[in-house]
């Protein structure tokens, strides 16, 4: 039995002590839908700059789960990439976009 | 009448002139259907962000337009006969996106 065990039985502080705690909480700042927020009702397709953050490096569109917006307007997000994309505003496909 | 927007993009062959009568030519269409222009952007040259027809860039023109929608139709036909328009996109523009155009424009405005 390690001397480690016996102390931690023996209800005393273990060998193991740290100067300072542990930073081991996950980020929580939570995820918000920029749409709502800043009250953008409309998304324009014409503005490749601006769809760039819904999109991953190889061109495809980011998952709700990431970016956090509301599905109103994921829906409007995809339907502007993909205009975007017809008129060569953005890439069908791409690597290192970013 | 819906308001309408159609962006189009023209063979980077063409020289400046023979853009501008393309345009207008399109512009003159859309007059003579009895629609009402409301305003038109030139892009300029710009850059493809993949080839089309092997071109790697094109003049991208958008006008703005109110119309009936049996005009669309036609126009759409008369965009896919003209050899020097690479691609089109014509979109209706809801209440927000009405909004927005005017905005952009002001802006737009503003920049000039």
């Amino acid at each position: 039995m390690s001397s480690l065990e016996q102390a931690g039985k023996a209800g005393n502080q273990g060998e193991i002590r740290y100067l300072t705690p542990l930073d081991i909480a996950t980020k929580n700042s939570k995820k918000y839908c920029m749409f709502k927020r800043s009250g953008i009702k409309y998304v324009d397709y014409k503005d490749p700059d601006f769809l760039l953050r819904f999109i991953n490096e190889q061109g495809k569109i980011l998952p709700r789960r990431l970016t956090g917006t509301s599905l109103k307007y994921q829906r409007k997000v995809s339907v502007a990439v993909k205009r975007a994309r017809h008129l060569a505003l953005l890439p069908y496909q791409a690597d290192m976009l970013k | 009448m819906n308001h309408y927007e159609a962006v189009f993009i023209l063979n980077p062959v063409l020289s400046d002139d023979q853009v501008k009568e393309t345009v207008k030519k399109f512009e003159d269409f859309l007059i003579s259907q009895e629609s009402e222009i409301i305003s038109t952007e030139h892009w300029g040259l710009k850059k493809l962000q993949y080839s089309i027809q092997n071109k790697q860039s094109g003049f991208y023109n958008l006008i703005d337009f109110k119309a009936t929608n049996t005009v669309i139709n036609a126009f759409e036909t008369e965009l896919k006969r003209d050899e020097r328009v690479m691609r089109y996109l014509n979109v209706k523009l809801d209440k927000h996106a009405d909004a927005w155009s005017v905005k952009r424009r002001e802006r737009n405005n503003k920049k000039v």
